[in-house]
């Protein structure tokens, strides 16, 4: 049991069903109003960042984006916390000042989110910079979504982190989608690829519904990063189940085809991992998540709020 | 000219070489300091604040970057982020409206959008430009839109001595630091103590005392303004001129009392007036005085227009000594006052200037 428990298979079930219980928790509980913060689901996108973080260590370093709970909760980070957050209470893991949009966890190499497309990515240069100079063996794992790359600061990053030859891979969340717009509407020429090969950066498409294929291909790209080859770009290939924000599907906008989404669904990939496992493996792992997701609601329920008092903390530090 | 604030042994420096002393003893005292921007190590090293730190302490410590100002300032916060303490240096601040989104909502926000688990300790100096043909975009001041933000310190030095001690103490905050440096004050020289010192954030410095009026005077404005109450001695007014030194966080304080004592505020910035800092000195003051203490009040700054380039036109858009002591003696004597004109004094630093930078 304890080998079968911990394969590649289990170890991303257990990532992947807590994500995906976490955020069916959220979408249940939303109508309550106790979560009042903007949610930006990950469901149907979880394996992309529960494959990365499998090969990543403690003090590695992961940057994301306002869809960030997957992220967030593949690297590490505390998921009790993570919910008193959501709830805007004083235990959440920025005491609620944060909220969905800007999960942090410092202790296990969770930095933070931005809610500013493409922000976050020239941060992660930086720290992959930072790293670099401090002699770390340490890496940096920055998240984005395809919509990261219109924009320049991307473009910029990259270029310098190439320059650089930094300790930092790049994983682009591709879901086709900016809020509505698709992404045929917002890129010309050949594609992500293309451009992180212009940039001297070695690129690789992953597929959707291949998850153990990604997870292959991502501890190939760890590697090379780790040995300090320099950066490299994982286009993953995936899809949003849900509307851009808020906890509901979105069919009724009617921007993209029902067909589309329900073929989606129909090829789950929390589903085709679970089908691997031995039954008895698969239900232990559902058992423990469930218990640390109903244990993390009710942390979250019997936190306080912050006193008025603390609205003017930590606009400076020290 | 020479500017002194507290006198110590008499070395004197230039604010160039006070800001590059600041930097070259931060940087050997701490080796998580460094230094990016364009032409740091360059020939010219940013008019000499950075000239030759490169061979000193090595390519990785001091290096030019892509012309990237955007994604350079966030590489800045995520180094900072990691605990190193980033020096970023922009030849001229207009640049710096491209390093926004970065300041704005990264470096400022950090700290207490993540309840304190992160801190970045970032250095921006941002010169403004002027003189010799600068133009309309080589020669903007910035420094009230980041005032307006909470989460950012800005420090403005006016003297040599106030530049190397705010560098210091910027340098060694665990907070984002604009450093808003004039290019008119670069060749100025004052008494520098040789030793490492910090100039505190909210203390505004009285550069020259006086009884019947309060001349604020903001950066290289500060220095005008001193030139403005020698002019004034002529008509018998004695002006007390104020550089505040740090912009944000504020000492309203010093300058409130003075204004309780001579009765009279005439604020000039190195800037536009809408929504400037004058702006938010004069209503400070206010608010903190007048229910007790009514005072006249006036802002200079720059002509409400983008810059000219040609000299004839240019003269008019900067304050002068002779407009800041015309302004003043208006505040002082009253509107029926008979007419005054103030002398001359050249504004050396200003007519000797030789681009092309």
């Amino acid at each position: 049991m304890e080998e079968r428990s911990n394969s590649p298979a289990a170890r991303l079930y257990r990532s992947m069903y807590l994500i995906r219980r976490v955020e069916e928790e959220i979408v249940r509980l939303y109508p309550t109003d106790k979560i009042k913060s903007p949610v930006h689901l990950s469901i149907g996108q979880e394996a992309v960042s529960a494959a990365v973080c499998d090969h990543l260590e403690r003090s590695d370093i992961a940057f994301g984006t306002y869809r960030g709970h997957a992220l967030y909760l593949a690297k590490g980070g505390d998921v009790a916390r993570m919910m008193a957050e959501l709830y805007g209470k004083v235990d959440g893991c920025a005491r609620g000042k944060a909220g969905s949009m800007h999960l942090v966890d410092p202790g296990v190499g969770m930095m933070g989110t931005s809610a500013v497309v493409a922000t976050g990515v020239s941060n992660a240069v930086g720290a992959a910079l930072a790293l670099k100079m401090q002699r770390s063996r340490a890496i940096v794992v920055c998240f984005s979504g395809e919509g990261a790359a219109d924009e320049g600061a991307w473009h910029e990053s990259m270029n310098f982190a190439s320059l650089k030859k930094l300790p930092i891979l790049f994983v682009c969340e591709n879901n086709f989608y900016a809020i509505y717009s698709h992404v045929r509407d917002r890129l010309a020429g050949p594609g992500l690829q293309a451009r992180s090969r212009a940039y001297g950066i070695e690129p690789e498409l992953i597929e959707d519904h291949e998850p153990m294929k990604l997870h292959e291909r991502v501890g190939a790209a760890v590697a090379a990063v780790r040995r300090g080859e320099g950066p490299r770009f994982l286009e993953c290939m995936t899809y949003r189940w849900r509307d851009h924000v808020g906890p509901t599907e979105d069919r009724i906008h009617k921007y993209r085809p029902d067909t589309e989404l329900d073929a989606k669904i129909d090829n789950d990939n929390l589903k085709i991992v679970g089908d691997m496992l031995p039954a008895d493996v698969r239900s232990s792992i559902e058992t423990a998540v469930e218990k640390c997701v109903a244990d993390a609601i009710a942390f979250a329920e019997a936190s306080t709020f912050p006193e008025d008092k603390e609205v003017y903390d930590h606009v400076f530090s020290g | 000219m020479t500017m002194s604030s507290p006198a110590d042994g008499g070395r004197t420096l230039s604010y160039a070489e006070a800001v590059f002393e600041a930097t070259r003893s931060e940087m050997a005292r701490d080796p998580k300091v460094f230094v990016m921007g364009q032409g740091v190590d360059d020939a010219r090293g940013m008019f000499g604040t950075t000239l030759g730190l490169h061979k000193e302490f090595g390519a990785e410590r001091s290096f030019d970057v892509p012309l990237a100002e955007d994604a350079m300032t966030g590489v800045g916060i995520g180094a900072a982020l990691m605990g190193m303490r980033p020096i970023q240096v922009h030849q001229r601040m207009d640049f710096v409206l491209l390093c926004m989104n970065q300041i704005v909502n990264m470096a400022a926000k950090m700290s207490y959008m993540f309840s304190g688990a992160h801190r970045v300790p970032l250095v921006i100096r941002a010169i403004i430009g002027r003189s010799w043909g600068q133009g309309a975009q080589h020669s903007q001041a910035f420094h009230s839109y980041f005032m307006h933000v909470p989460g950012l310190r800005v420090v403005a030095p006016t003297t040599p001595h106030d530049a190397k001690g705010c560098l210091i103490t910027a340098i060694r905050d665990d907070n984002p630091v604009i450093m808003i440096e004039h290019r008119m004050l670069h060749s100025v020289r004052g008494v520098v103590p040789q030793a490492s010192y910090e100039i505190p954030y909210g203390k505004a410095r009285i550069l020259s005392p006086g009884k019947d009026i309060t001349i604020v005077g903001i950066s290289h404005m500060a220095l005008e303004c001193v030139r403005a109450k020698h002019l004034l001695e002529a008509a018998n007014i004695d002006a007390e001129v104020v550089d505040p030194v740090s912009l944000s966080p504020l000492d309203v304080e010093t300058i409130a009392t003075s204004v309780e004592r001579t009765g009279r505020l005439l604020v000039v910035d190195t800037g536009w007036l809408s929504c400037g800092a004058s702006s938010e000195i004069l209503s400070e003051v206010f608010e903190r005085i007048a229910h007790r203490r009514p005072f006249a009040a006036k802002r200079l700054g720059y002509l409400p227009t983008p810059c000219p380039t040609t000299k004839i036109l240019e003269n008019l858009y900067y304050p002068s000594p002779q407009s800041i002591a015309q302004a003043a003696y208006q505040l002082v004597r009253g509107a029926a006052a008979p007419a005054w004109q103030p002398g001359k004094v050249d504004s050396n630093e200003v007519a000797e200037f030789r681009g092309p930078f």
